[in-house]
């Protein structure tokens, strides 16, 4: 009866490993270090150094929880919140920031440093969401390509209307994608919530292409990897990293932004204190570490996020290939949150059906 | 009756740890996020079920699942029964190679299927770009994304193994005289498919084609990515309904119609095969396998193995040749050659931001690995005892009963499943929402039904007489077991062992789980280069893919000349 026998040890081995992870929770006592549990998205990345710098100066020990994309990572916060999972969530955006407030799953952390973050980027008056960073999702184009054929790029989202653009663009699909719904958001807010519609069935006449995930629209769809749509719903941050991710000797982006006003929408990350942590000033301490100059200089090149701390200086070789939009659309959380449904089902009737 | 009761504590014993998990890390987690999200409902219980039954929209998406899927399992057993024909009745040079390379498709993730197919016919292709450069033309000749034939290829690529594996196992095992007895006594060919081979056949191509079914009905990763916005099956609009709109009650609706749909299939699938079982007198594949010997037969299997290679190899190599090429799009306007280069490979190794999660490529694939096999026992511990309770009563309620519920853990929504882990699994002493054993606990439920079909076809082949015989002849039970049953399915068993293998190594857990970031698997790193802007990030995706192809193609051909002893061969 081998099987049995096997299966036996496996079930004990299951048992005693599963009380052995309760335990993991001890008591300060001492020089042992203790836990910090940090849960967010997974494209959260840091510099080991910088996050041992804090674990040394605090003696303590981080584990992160990497919980899927940012919308599936938020439920999971939300689900446990009766009982947390973690200390501190990172991660939550703009577009879904009032979900996270209305389900009431952060504690209020009055920050010293917010006095360093301008007020444009703190959205909740009670502080349970702090602003950590921020990103612009933006249209890009293919250098090359439009001048190969004389295409003047476009400047604004007017400009895709154009005859000259037919059969040039591809988005992601709002319901399955962040820069999907950022871009929508764009559109919303430049054109407004009654005649949005209106300019997306101009673009459906343009024969725009919609795709359901970044990696296809970029590395499948976009001509700068292959594809035949020189124009991507992408990020602001991309067109940088073309070049410092590049294994050519190329020091002049393939790609460029759409920055022209209303065409941007400008995604802000917040991070908040988990209603029923045990380890409140641990957390608070990590919070004030990650709005400072040490953690916001460390975000661009490991999360393509820029800084909200204005004492944060960002990196030239960074700096010099960004453009940043000067005014990007914008539409208030609580206005996301009330119509996302509605916005989404009205643009899957006119652009997909 | 002392007998009897004696029979159904034996049975009762078999079941017992199958159950126990089951209960413990499927149904109870589910059962609590179903009460959860029933409870935010605010106009009560019914509500949602109204709101997704009223609505045309839910029974498109209900009618685009099935559809898709029958299609693409019809599509799958016209490819995989001539294969499984071919591997089980003849010997060829390089067949055992074929075997290991038809397997690799099961275990790629989906988003490195996607980067496979769009190396092969996306818009920069090598298709593509040759047809353009060949007929002169101006646009792509083939448009493959966002379409219904991009989703059932991929279908097919997936899961063609499974038909391969399972049903040429089972035949190969087939006694030949069976047929030439019935050609002996005058039936023509056709008449001997139908009467003699097919009948004997059903259950093995039964059982596998509703497992391919099942994947094809669960589908979430081909149909997202490659189907694209217009096409949505129930596990997608859970996902959207999750996700974007956060309406759990009408997700938990969708995931309880899809349940429904699974159980009620396997019922139907259950009765079936209980009427359709014959036993029979296994033989050793060694007997019933010949040479290609006539022109035609060889014909005929060449013809068959180029289109195999083509659907499910080709696009692999694409990839493969596409991760030591350098990536320029100044390619596809064909005003460059390709450069060849190894900078993807080489900068695997390097962490050149130091970032904290970095592991190097041969960590994360030891991780898998670990994973893997932890999955492979844990899947064949529980699934042996399940198929032995099955093939000792066949017939009676309980055991179908039971044999349906095990099939659940397939159709249900990895969003949902995935959401009652955190929800039901975080007291003490099962706290294992942020537990490393979660993944080869959530891995093994999609394994284990997988190792239950592939054994009980096999262990109910096995004539009930020779386990009488044994028993008469002063053999205990556990001797039975270790002399009768084990030799006969020791090859069902290693067939079963590398479907829980490629499952683990292959599985993409991130939105159903919660990773720690320093245990990554293969898929998960790969899945975070992919999310990234910049050539050397979507060229070293691309290369860990291939090793990850290689590495479980090794494992595989590995597996297939396991032997121990007589088990295997018999």
């Amino acid at each position: 009866m081998k099987a049995k026998t096997v299966l036996l040890i496996i079930t004990i081995l299951i048992f005693t490993s599963a009380c052995g992870q309760t335990s993991t929770s001890p008591t300060a006592t001492g020089t042992e270090p203790r836990t910090l549990t940090i849960m967010t998205h997974d494209s959260f990345l840091a510099s080991e150094s910088v996050i041992s710098a804090f674990e040394t100066a605090n003696n303590v020990k981080i584990q992160f929880l990497l919980s899927g994309d940012a919308g599936t990572a938020l439920n999971k916060a939300i689900l446990s919140k009766d009982n947390p999972l973690a200390d501190v969530f990172y991660g939550v955006d703009n577009t879904f920031l009032s979900r996270a407030l209305t389900e009431n799953i952060f504690d209020a952390y009055n920050s010293p440093l917010l006095a360093d973050i301008p007020d444009e980027y703190e959205m909740d008056s009670q502080n349970r969401a702090l602003p950590v960073d921020w990103g612009d999702v933006c249209l890009n184009y293919d250098q090359l390509y439009l001048t190969d054929r004389n295409i003047q790029p476009p400047l604004n989202l007017e400009d895709l209307l154009k005859p000259e653009f037919k059969d040039l663009l591809v988005v992601e699909n709002p319901a399955s994608s962040s820069p999907g719904l950022a871009f929508l958001l764009a559109t919303i807010g430049h054109f407004g919530a009654d005649k949005y519609l209106e300019y997306w069935q101009g673009l459906v006449d343009n024969n725009l292409l919609v795709v359901n995930d970044w990696t296809t629209a970029y590395y499948t769809n976009f001509s700068r990897w292959g594809g035949d749509r020189p124009i991507v719903v992408s990020y602001g941050s991309s067109p940088p990293f073309e070049v410092i991710d590049s294994g050519s000797a190329d020091t002049i982006p393939r790609t460029a932004v759409v920055t022209g006003d209303g065409s941007c929408f400008r995604q802000i990350e917040f991070v908040g204190i988990l209603r029923g942590t045990k380890n409140r000033n641990l957390a608070e301490r990590w919070i004030d570490f990650m709005l400072s100059p040490t953690f916001q200089e460390n975000m661009p090149l490991q999360m393509y996020v820029f800084p909200v701390n204005s004492q944060a200086t960002m990196d030239e070789t960074f700096t010099e290939y960004l453009s940043i939009p000067e005014n990007p659309a914008y539409v208030s959380p609580d206005d996301i949150a009330e119509n996302r449904e509605q916005w989404i089902n009205d643009w899957t009737e006119t652009v997909l059906r | 009756m002392i007998f009897k009761s004696h029979k159904w504590i034996a049975v009762g014993l078999l079941w017992l740890a199958p159950v126990l998990f089951l209960l413990l890390f499927y149904f109870y987690p589910l059962v609590s996020i179903f009460r959860l999200s029933f409870e935010r409902s605010l106009e009560g219980l019914f509500a949602p079920f109204l709101e997704a039954l009223s609505s045309p929209i839910i029974w498109r998406i209900i009618g685009f699942t099935f559809w898709q899927a029958a299609l693409s399992t019809l599509l799958t057993l016209i490819l995989g029964l001539p294969g499984a024909y071919l591997f089980a009745h003849y010997s060829f040079r390089g067949k055992s190679l074929l075997h290991a390379l038809t397997g690799i498709p099961f275990l790629m993730p989906t988003l490195v299927v996607a980067a496979a197919f769009n190396a092969m016919l996306g818009p920069g292709g090598w298709v593509n770009i040759g047809l353009k450069q060949l007929l002169g033309l101006d646009t792509l000749p083939i448009r493959f994304g966002n379409t219904l034939t991009a989703i059932l290829m991929a279908h097919v690529f997936f899961n063609t193994t499974i038909v391969l594996r399972m049903v040429g196992d089972f035949w190969s095992h087939l006694d030949p005289r069976l047929g030439q007895a019935a050609q002996m006594l005058g039936a023509n060919r056709w008449q001997t498919i139908r009467r003699v081979v097919a009948p004997v056949l059903s259950p093995a191509i039964a059982a596998a084609a509703l497992l391919v079914f099942m994947f094809d009905f669960t589908s979430f990763g081909v149909i997202l990515i490659l189907g694209g916005p217009r096409f949505a099956t129930l596990e997608v609009e859970i996902y959207y309904q999750t996700v974007s709109f956060f309406n759990l009650p009408l997700a938990a609706v969708l995931s309880v119609i899809q349940l429904a749909c699974t159980l009620g299939l396997t019922l139907v699938y259950a009765r079936l095969t209980s009427r359709l079982t014959i036993p029979l007198t296994l033989k050793s594949s060694k007997v019933t396998q010949r040479e290609l010997t006539s022109p035609r037969s060889r014909l005929g299997a060449g013809l068959y193995v180029t289109a195999l290679l083509v659907l499910l190899i080709l696009p692999l190599v694409s990839l493969a040749v596409h991760s030591v090429t350098r990536l320029d799009s100044r390619l596809t306007l064909g005003d460059a050659s390709p450069e060849f280069t190894l900078d993807y490979y080489r900068e695997l190794g390097v962490n050149r931001r130091e970032s904290a999660f970095y592991v190097p490529p041969y960590t994360a694939i030891g991780i898998s690995l670990g994973y893997a096999f932890a999955t492979t026992v844990l899947a064949l511990a529980l699934g042996f005892p399940a198929a032995l309770a099955l093939s000792r009563n066949a017939g009676s309620s309980i055991n179908r009963g039971l044999d349906a519920l095990l099939m659940l853990p397939l159709g249900t929504s990895a969003v949902t499943l995935g959401l009652g882990f955190i929800v039901a699994l975080d007291e003490p002493p099962l706290d294992l929402r942020a537990s490393w054993l979660l993944v080869p606990l959530a891995h093994t439920l999609v394994a284990f039904p997988f190792v239950v079909r592939n054994l009980t076809p096999a262990l109910r082949s096995i004539k009930p007489r020779m386990r009488q015989a044994a028993a008469v002849l002063g053999a205990p039970p556990g001797s039975v077991l270790r002399y009768i049953d084990l030799p006969m399915v020791g090859r069902a068993i290693l067939v079963a062992g590398i479907f829980a293998f490629t499952i683990s190594m292959g599985e993409f857990g991130a939105t159903s789980l919660i990773s720690r970031p320093e245990y990554p698997t293969v898929p998960v790193v790969i899945y975070r280069l992919i999310s990234r802007p910049g050539e050397f990030n979507y060229g070293q995706a691309l290369a860990l893919s291939t090793i990850l192809m290689l590495v479980a193609g090794a494992g595989m051909f590995v597996i297939d000349k396991f032997r121990i002893g007589e088990i295997g061969e018999f």
